[in-house]
């Protein structure tokens, strides 16, 4: 790897670490929101197949946690060990603010996670409601917080600048509310929302495929009816939220948009481009297919508008096209999917096959990871098009590297490839074992699953019976 | 007073505050992880984690206190301190990403294999997490190189014979902690076992305090002269009395078989360690010359959180205490299923 210089390395290495960071939050934050919600319809119906899948779910959720607490630890440390510059002149602005993250939702989260996930028998039924709904409260907040710190770093205001070129907060509530922010932060939850419920869609959908029959029908239906019900009305809702970030990234980032669109001279009536290489030595986008006139459509709502192109932009300051091209149009791609599988669902439900149809049961299979995958694509495009600066257009990615020699990084970032490789690997191999396992009428939390047990409270193991557990619940 | 001038020093106490609460919390959870080493059998192993399962999460994030606030209070001094520490702090990283989830996995593995390879993880996570705390807390006390507010020091300052003590000493006192806190939650066989592994490490542990507190007055002639010069010397003197003190308190309530003494005995070496450290230190942030002030954000960064930490430090502090009061009693005395 030689020829590597420290900054590359540190992009690289930053880039591979917060990827695989936010996979977990997206499914914890949508995760847990699912959780409260099927608790809170047990609590309301009594039905069982609601605790059944809570404590199907939950199981799932404390393996996800630990791997998103363990990878978000590493990101809060790398900002000092590769981002030193950065940290030093932008740490006065953005450092508090992931400092309320960690006091108001970290903490949330750690303190309540413990009685959500082994407090069952322990506290009343209310009590636990209650923690399940602080831990889903606490990501929706840590999403908050670091949102509104990546979209100051987009779109930085509310600061001035010290002679020795610290950023030194002004307006504390510019900086947080900053203009790329109302829009960030929606569509972030709403992906996280989406990728649950793609996840848990494809569970039941298997499940279903596999055996119509069984002691789990009941759990595997309720599953894919919720998760079709958010793809039908969640996916739509993304998509409004997307154009109307695309619309806000126009008016702040210009060049971050002309990039995204393979767009090189600013024109009146620009196409949008289907396909498309977007060569950055040779200043052109080769093999464009497009649609005249839509790209002026999407972007400005008018036939004319005008779209700005890359050569309005000196060389130094262009965010690399070839990339931004394909992360946007792939997570584009996925959405509308998403809202057409939505579509499809509708349909088959006033058909009353919902359940039935295979093919359809089939596709919300293959789409499981899709909202993964879009919001991996979402957060290259939101990363690579602010590129070359860290916040944009005042400090350049090159001034906020730390003064660390290239070996050293070099080393770490393969160090973090393997263990990351390993450790990321068997969490996914035993979250997907567990899902292969459908869920059962009297399905046991994680309480019982583990031996944990303390002398003098709980006489027995709780039981999945909710009439029985209460007298448990009530020493 | 200018703001400029107290909030540092109210700054620097909190955070002092919060490390001291991540070494004794995840201290005694990293202990038990530590004493996998010599704890073999799977249903004392399993007794062990579920003593801290319910915790662990919250402990840690004391660390994430720890690192986020100084990003966020004192960032010339997290910009000077991290990459110095790069290998160490990534060792660190490493060793809590292995054990963090080995939390989990060890439930999950169907095999015999991968459940022994998930509890070896467990187990040198825990240790290497603490051993390259020591050695980080060793590269700071010996002091960091720095130049126009950029480390500059080499790759390797952080490797001598002084950090290596140090994170032995880390690594032991953690599971001294664990020993402490297992006779506390757990009974019968193991609690007699670890009780006795407290007495010996309670020793070992005495002695390497002792080494790291003579060292470290001749790393740097502004500690020898805090330490040795009359009047200071009073104080300096009250610290090594209690600790003496506070060790025949602990072997007392060892022999007496007492369930919480002893966790709070260590508890006390600890905090008095904490103390003579910052009797060294103050008013440095990173030795030997980088004074609290120096690495202080600009006030109007510092109020901002200052604001919500007051409100929000005491809130977390009852809503972590409930925590542990929902978990209390002995861990494990009934688990005959599985
Ligand atoms: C399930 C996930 C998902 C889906 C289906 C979509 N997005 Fe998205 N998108 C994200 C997940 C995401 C994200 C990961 O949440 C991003 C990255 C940063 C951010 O704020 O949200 C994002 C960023 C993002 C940006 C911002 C780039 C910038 O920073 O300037 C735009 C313009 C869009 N999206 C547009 C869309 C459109 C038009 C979609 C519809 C078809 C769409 N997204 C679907
Ligand atoms: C969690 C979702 C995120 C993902 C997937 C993501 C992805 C990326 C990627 C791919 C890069 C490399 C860009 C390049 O080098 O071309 C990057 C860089 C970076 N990101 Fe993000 N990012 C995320 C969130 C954040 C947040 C919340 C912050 C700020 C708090 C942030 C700050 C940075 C910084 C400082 C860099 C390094 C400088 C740079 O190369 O841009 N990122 N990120
Ligand atoms: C580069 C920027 C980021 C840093 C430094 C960071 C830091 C952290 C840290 C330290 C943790 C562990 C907290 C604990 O101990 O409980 C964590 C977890 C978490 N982070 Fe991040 N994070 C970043 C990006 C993001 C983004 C972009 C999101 C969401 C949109 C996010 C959402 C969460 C959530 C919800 C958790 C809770 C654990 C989990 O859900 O698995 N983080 N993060």
């Amino acid at each position: 790897m030689h020829g590597l210089d420290a900054l590359t390395l540190a992009r690289a290495q930053f880039g591979f670490t917060v990827s695989f960071h936010i996979i977990f939050p997206a499914f914890s934050i949508g995760l847990a929101s699912y959780l409260m919600v099927l608790e809170g319809l047990w609590l309301r119906t009594g039905k069982p197949v609601y605790l059944d899948l809570f404590r199907y779910w939950v199981k799932i959720f404390s393996i996800g946690f630990a791997m998103g607490v363990v990878s978000g630890l590493v990101m809060s440390y790398e900002f000092g060990t590769n981002w030193a510059g950065f940290a030093e002149r932008a740490g006065p602005v953005v450092g508090p603010i992931m400092g309320y993250e960690v006091l108001t939702a970290f903490f949330l989260e750690a303190g309540f996670l413990g009685v959500m996930l082994f407090g069952m028998g322990r506290v009343g039924r209310g009590l636990h409601f209650f923690a399940t709904c602080m831990v889903a409260f606490g990501t929706l907040l840590s999403a908050f917080w670091i949102l509104s710190v990546n979209s100051w770093m987009q779109t930085p205001q509310g600061y001035t600048i010290a002679p020795d070129g610290r950023f030194l907060p002004a307006d504390w509530w510019a900086i947080l509310f900053n203009p790329s922010f109302f829009v960030r932060f929606p569509h972030m939850v709403l992906a996280s929302y989406l990728s649950v419920a793609f996840v848990v869609g494809a569970v039941g959908a298997w499940h279903l495929l596999r055996r119509q029959a069984g002691p789990h029908r009941l759990a595997s239906r309720t599953m894919f009816s919720m998760a079709m019900w958010m793809a039908a009305i969640v996916a739509p809702a993304q998509i409004f939220m997307g154009d109307l970030h695309g619309l806000n990234t126009l008016k702040y980032q210009p060049a971050k948009i002309a990039a995204m669109e393979g767009d090189w001279d600013t024109e009146p009536d620009a196409p949008e481009l289907l396909f498309g290489i977007p060569d950055m030595q040779a200043h052109k986008t080769f093999d464009a297919i497009g649609i005249p006139f839509l790209g002026s459509i999407l972007l400005t709502h008018h036939l004319s508008g005008k779209v700005p192109g890359l050569d309005q932009f000196p060389p130094e300051d262009r965010p690399n096209a070839s990339i931004l091209f394909w992360s946007f149009r792939g997570m584009v791609a996925i959405g509308f999917a998403m809202a057409g599988l939505g579509l499809w669902s509708l349909y088959e439900r006033y058909r009353r096959r919902l359940y039935l149809n295979p093919w359809l049961l089939r596709t919300a299979v293959a789409m499981g990871p899709a909202g993964f995958v879009a919001v991996l694509c979402g957060w290259i495009t939101t990363e690579v098009g602010r590129q070359p600066y860290t916040v944009y257009g005042l400090l350049r990615t090159a001034d906020s590297v730390s003064p660390i020699g290239a070996p050293g990084v070099r080393d770490s970032l393969i160090a973090f490839v393997i263990v990351y490789g390993i450790v990321f690997g068997s969490g996914l191999l035993f979250i997907l074992r567990m899902m292969s396992r459908p869920p059962e009428p009297g399905e046991t939390g994680p309480a019982e699953y583990e031996p944990i047990r303390t002398a003098g409270i709980v006489p027995g193991p709780a039981t999945a019976d909710p009439a029985h557990e209460h007298e448990v619940a009530t020493p | 007073m200018s703001d400029a001038t107290w909030l540092p020093v109210v700054w620097a106490a909190l955070l002092a505050f919060g490390v001291v609460a991540y070494v004794l919390l995840d201290g005694f959870d990293l202990g038990v992880g530590i004493l996998f080493a010599i704890e073999h059998k799977k249903a004392e192993r399993d007794i062990m984690v579920n003593s801290i399962a319910p915790m662990w999460d919250g402990n840690e994030t004391w660390l994430v206190l720890g690192g986020g606030g100084l990003f966020a209070v004192f960032p010339l001094a997290y910009g000077v301190f991290m990459p110095a520490m790069y290998p160490t702090i990534l060792a660190m990283l490493m060793g809590l990403i292995f054990r963090g989830v080995a939390f989990e996995f060890r439930f999950r593995a169907r095999r015999r294999p991968g459940r022994a390879a998930w509890d070896t993880a467990f187990f040198l996570g825990s240790f290497v997490a603490a051993f390259a705390q020591g050695l980080t807390l060793g590269g700071l006390v010996q002091g960091i190189r720095h130049e126009g507010g950029r480390y500059a020091g080499g790759w390797w300052d952080w490797l001598n014979a002084f950090t290596v003590l140090c994170g032995v000493a880390v690594v032991l006192g953690y599971a001294l902690l664990g020993a402490c806190w297992l006779i506390w939650r757990t009974e019968g066989p193991l609690q007699a076992r670890v009780r006795r592994y407290a007495a010996l490490l309670g020793a070992v542990v005495l002695g390497l305090i002792g080494m790291v507190s003579l060292w470290t007055p001749f790393l740097d002639p502004q500690f020898f002269d805090r330490w040795f010069t009359f009047p200071k010397s009073l104080v300096t003197f009250a610290v090594p009395g209690l600790i003496l003190l506070l060790t025949w308190k602990f072997y007392r309530a060892l022999g007496q078989k007492r369930h919480r003494t002893p966790f709070f005995c260590v508890v006390g070496w600890f905090l008095l360690c904490f103390a003579g450290l910052g009797i060294s230190f103050w008013p440095l942030m990173i030795p030997p010359d980088i004074t609290i002030w120096d690495a202080a954000a600009p006030p109007a960064s510092q109020k901002f959180l200052l604001v919500g930490a007051s409100v929000l430090v005491p809130i977390i502090l009852i809503y972590t205490g409930y925590s542990y009061w929902v978990f209390r009693g002995k861990v494990g005395a009934e688990t005959h299923y599985h």
